[in-house]
């Protein structure tokens, strides 16, 4: 019971300066870990992902389409179960910073691959039934604040021209990993629209979507759609849909990569500050760690002491940033708006932060205490604090 | 050396006296002018990541240069210019016209390709771009700097420099296989510092037909003067038959780097300031002790006769000395990552771009205004506590 | 109290408490040797009380401290009770020190953090009493050095003299064999001075602790039962 007492009224001897270095690995922490949460939010879609949905594109690349006569090919392939396809739309809503995803699906079919966006069943028959409907993610509509009945118009990129939309449905995510800023209109409404203007353009598909009976034969049944396509006009790549939503994480992945490393140097800052205060305090005890070496107390009990007083404090300070990083996620996610539809601390963020709490103390102590442990009670004795 | 001795001549206490004192407990000065330049590591490369792209793109066009792109469309992959409406934009007055008599003008098809990286593995999307032999005069900061230029109507291709080194299949010698056709690397040409570094050139006609392409993407042409540009874009925007879009070449590729340049330059610098409050609060803990040590001696120079002020100039001195010493650290360890090359997707064209951090004459001031101004907030306050120590209590702590 | 022979059995009682032999201490310079004590012989007896006099620089502190066992030898013997303490290794050493010595510090070197009662009940913690045979054992030396009504006070709290006081009863706490007191009236003024070092007669006289001081002030060395002069590492007369 002496050793904590001894070491916590330690600690708070110097309030203003254990105050500033808490505070400091407070700021550390939680900046740690909300870098770390926008690497997670990076790869929430393909934390997304169904594994018994496939995605099947052009083998060239995501910008080159898919006829549409592959829909029944494809839906013959063994161990196919259900085929949509989903062409990118890329239009402006407003102004370019309003950013969100915009698909023409094969309504008929796409809902029923997505079971995670959940429905209201008389909006997702109002949708079916309107051509010109679209069918959107609950964060997408709060954010804009639309009401099922407004008319939503887009300026496409892609398909020159002005689009409007009826706002049939709203849909839930299942979980707090779905994507709920999803904007889903028909693709027939699309196909009318495009072959009318530019005909050429017309019976294309961005990429099929594929359901799968089992999971387990996702590398024969992607290797078997590909072979009947093979030699083809469009050879067609297929694979997982994990796998597809990391090939988007790949393209950036410098940009991660950047965003990971300079998560740690944070932390290696913190620990020079940290280092820093452990030493000067360390330094301005030595008369102290002598006396209590020539009572009788070993080197190591008085390493020990200092150690545990830097835990402490950064552990203390650690276990405050976890509390204050999850309503600065909040905040900074709602800030971000749709360009990270899904972000929120997980759980193993927390452990790595109180982690880096942990290595913090223990490192920025290490070399005071040994030194502490090491005087010559003498010397210590001579040293005026 | 005039401001120090006018800095010594203000306050009557030298600059050597602030710097023994930083040496005088070298751990200390070590650990907090190192968090303080770890700090002005990462201000300083956020900022020539920022400006290493700025610079690879606007650099990527001439100023005497035209693009045409679709009307609504974000980058050329996303146009389609048909022929007939290409014809039209050929016959337009204001088109620089070369040696041989032919106008400067090159209908180019662009597509991205998914290709695999030679390290990872992973794929990402290249640009490949169909160019005519106008295509290559339009382009004199090209040059072929290994083998040779294609041969037009057959399956050669040329490759940029970072396309050759980073994904397979891309170097001289090696093959690509697209459109059911094997397309042979004859050369590696090297473009400055632009992003056509970042592309892979073949002959435009066999690239429409590979991709069964009725419309290009873009038409590329010289001006006649580069001053009429005005002129020209009225022209284009009042006739009916074009809904098109037409900005100089430069702007074009300027525009094209915006989202991705403002996302690291605003990521960057927020994570900077963020991580600058350890360093501040490093430089605090560090300069509160500094005081404390030297209660009696600030006593002592106080009953000598020096002024408050001396005493905060000397405190405060010696924090944005110890500033001074981590931004300069800082900036020499991130002038070394302008070895370092970087390469990632472009927002904005969804197509790969290679560049280099660049370091500019604007960047070594901002990082030094940075690591100064984190030294005068940390030690400001324990400046002001020196200054304002009544003599009598100093001296008693003696 | 008169001077006798050093190398005289002890005047006090017959049994030799310390026996120093040959004791050599000294330094290195670079390959330069600087030497601090030169073959010291001393006894000092049973609830003897010693004053180590000498100019500054003259070795006595140094003694003090190889006889207290914060320090190392460089050649000799130091018997203390029978056992060469100059042969212990530095965690023998420690635990040594808990159960043999008391120490005196010219500057109190009380912990900031604990009050008076807490510093005095410091030592036990390296023992197996229990919180109640600990307070008891407090309580008492607070009553011996005067201060019972200020043991719940902070070191800030208390004058130089309190201090002190909290610092003999922390140096008596655990009953030991030896009290060393380096400096104890350096830094109290004269009337201070003469309670603490009275304190320290009583505490050899009543109570039979031996008592090695070290002092450059002569009258604080008229407390003492001997005198030892030390000049340049040397005894002298």
């Amino acid at each position: 019971m002496f050793v904590p007492l001894f070491v916590l009224r330690n600690a708070f001897r110097h309030k203003l300066r254990t105050t500033l270095t808490m505070v400091g690995i407070i700021v550390a922490i939680v900046a740690f870990g909300l870098l770390r949460t926008i690497v997670d939010a990076w790869y929430a879609g393909a934390e997304a992902t169904s594994s018994a949905r496939l995605i099947t594109r052009n083998a060239i690349s995501l910008v080159f389409a898919l006829p549409m006569n592959y829909a029944q090919k494809i839906r013959q392939v063994e161990g196919v179960s259900r085929v949509s396809w989903a062409n990118w739309f890329g239009g402006v809503y407003i102004t370019e910073s309003n950013f969100f995803p915009q698909f023409a699906v094969d309504a008929a079919t796409y809902l029923e691959l997505y079971p995670e966006y959940v429905f209201k069943p008389e909006e997702k028959k109002a949708f079916q039934v309107d051509r010109q409907g679209v069918v959107v993610g609950r964060k997408l509509a709060d954010l804009y604040r639309w009401k099922i009945g407004d008319q939503v118009p887009l300026r496409g990129t892609i398909y020159p021209g002005t689009w409007t939309f009826t706002l049939r449905g709203i849909y839930d995510g299942a979980d707090a990993k779905v994507d709920e800023s999803q904007f889903l209109f028909h693709w027939s409404y699309l196909n009318e629209t495009v072959k009318a203007r530019f005909p050429r353009r017309g019976d294309l598909a961005g990429v099929y979507v594929l359901e799968i009976r089992d999971p387990g034969q996702a590398a024969e049944i992607s290797a078997r759609v590909d072979a009947t396509f093979k030699n083809s006009l469009a050879e067609t790549l297929t694979e997982t849909e994990k796998a597809f939503q990391l090939g988007f994480v790949a393209m950036t992945e410098a940009i991660l990569v950047a965003i990971q490393a300079v998560s740690f140097v944070v932390i290696v800052i913190i620990m020079a500050v940290m280092a820093n205060t452990m030493a000067m305090t360390a330094r301005e005890r030595y008369s102290e760690y002598a006396t209590m070496k020539a009572l009788g107390f070993g080197g190591g009990f008085v390493a020990m002491l200092i150690i545990a007083e830097s835990l402490s404090i950064a552990l203390g300070g650690g276990l405050i940033a976890v509390a204050l990083t999850i309503p600065v996620a909040d905040i900074f996610g709602n800030a971000m708006g749709t360009l990270f539809p899904v972000f929120f601390v997980s759980h193993e963020t927390m452990l790595m932060q109180i982690g880096a709490a942990l290595v913090v103390g223990l490192v920025a102590s290490a070399v005071p205490a040994w030194r502490a442990g090491r005087i010559r009670i003498v010397d210590g004795l001579r040293s005026v604090g | 050396m005039d401001c120090v001795r006018w800095a010594s001549g203000v306050t009557g206490i030298p600059l050597s006296y602030i710097a023994r004192n930083l040496m005088a407990r070298r751990l200390t000065t070590v650990l907090t002018a190192g968090g303080m330049a770890l700090v002005v590591y990462v201000f300083a490369t956020v900022l020539m990541l920022a400006a290493g792209l700025r610079e690879t793109l606007v650099g990527t066009g001439q100023p005497d240069n035209v693009i045409v792109i679709r009307k609504g469309s974000q980058s050329e992959v996303q146009s389609g210019v048909s022929r007939g409406t290409a014809s039209i934009v050929e016959s337009l007055p204001l088109i620089a016209t070369g040696p041989d008599g032919t106008k400067l003008v090159s209908k180019e098809p662009v597509v991205l390709i998914n290709l695999p990286k030679r390290d990872s593995g992973k794929a990402s999307n290249v640009v490949i771009r169909g160019v005519t032999s106008h295509g290559l005069t339009l382009r004199p900061q090209v040059t072929i700097a290994e083998g040779r230029t294609f041969r037009p109507g057959t399956s050669e291709i040329i490759a940029g420099q970072s396309i050759a080194a980073g994904f397979r299949g891309a170097a001289i010698g090696e093959t690509l296989r697209f459109g059911q056709r094997d397309w042979t690397v004859v050369g590696v040409f090297d473009a400055g510092r632009t992003g056509f570094n970042s592309e892979i050139w073949g002959d435009a006609e066999q690239l429409m037909q590979t991709f069964r392409r009725q419309a290009y993407s873009s038409i590329i042409f010289r001006l006649v003067d580069a001053d009429r540009f005005d002129d020209l874009k009225r022209g284009i925007e009042s006739d009916q038959r074009l809904q098109v879009d037409v900005k100089r070449e430069s702007q074009f590729y300027a525009d094209q780097s915006e989202q991705l340049a403002k996302f690291i330059s605003y990521l960057g610098t927020t994570i900077s300031v963020i991580f600058s409050i350890g360093a501040i609060i490093g430089a605090m803990i560090t300069m509160y002790a500094s005081v404390a040590s030297r209660t009696a001696e600030i006593g002592t120079l106080r009953a000598l006769g020096f002024s408050r002020s001396a005493i905060l100039v000397a405190f405060l001195g010696e924090a944005l000395l110890l500033g001074f010493v981590g931004g300069v650290a800082g900036l020499i360890a991130a002038s070394f990552m302008q070895m370092v090359p970087i390469s990632t997707t472009n927002f904005q064209t969804f197509a790969e771009i290679a560049f280099t951090f660049t370091l500019t004459p604007f960047i070594v001031l901002a990082s030094l205004a940075f690591a100064l101004l984190m030294g005068f907030i940390g030690g400001f306050l324990p400046a002001a506590r020196a200054a304002r120590l009544k003599i009598v209590d100093a001296l008693r702590a003696a | 109290m008169t001077a006798s022979a050093p190398d005289a059995p002890a005047a006090a009682s017959g049994e030799v408490l310390v026996a120093v032999r040959s004791l050599s201490k000294y330094y290195m310079r670079g390959d330069q040797i600087i030497p601090v004590l030169v073959d010291i012989n001393l006894d000092v007896g049973v609830a003897d009380y010693i004053a180590l006099m000498g100019p500054s620089g003259s070795g006595k502190s140094t003694l003090l401290n190889l006889i207290a066992g914060i320090d190392k030898p460089s050649s000799g013997q130091i018997l203390v009770a029978g056992v060469d303490i100059a042969q212990l290794s530095d965690g023998e050493l420690a635990a040594w020190r808990a159960a043999h010595v008391g120490f005196i510090f010219q500057f109190y070197n009380l912990m900031p953090v604990l009050t008076a009662f807490q510093n005095i009940e410091l030592p036990l913690q390296l023992t197996d009493l229990t919180r109640r045979e600990r307070r008891e054992r407090v309580e008492t030396a607070l009553a011996l050095v005067g201060l019972t009504d200020r043991m719940e006070h902070y070191p800030n709290e208390l004058s130089g003299g309190q201090q002190q006081r909290v610092a003999i009863a922390r140096a008596l706490i655990s009953d030991p064999t030896l009290i060393v007191a380096d400096e104890p009236t350096g830094d109290l003024d004269r009337a201070t001075a003469e309670e603490i070092l009275g304190l320290l007669e009583r505490l050899n006289r009543d109570l039979g602790k031996t008592i090695i001081l070290v002092t450059h002030d002569p009258k604080a060395a008229e407390h003492a039962r001997r005198l030892v002069h030390l000049e340049k590492g040397v005894l002298v007369y």
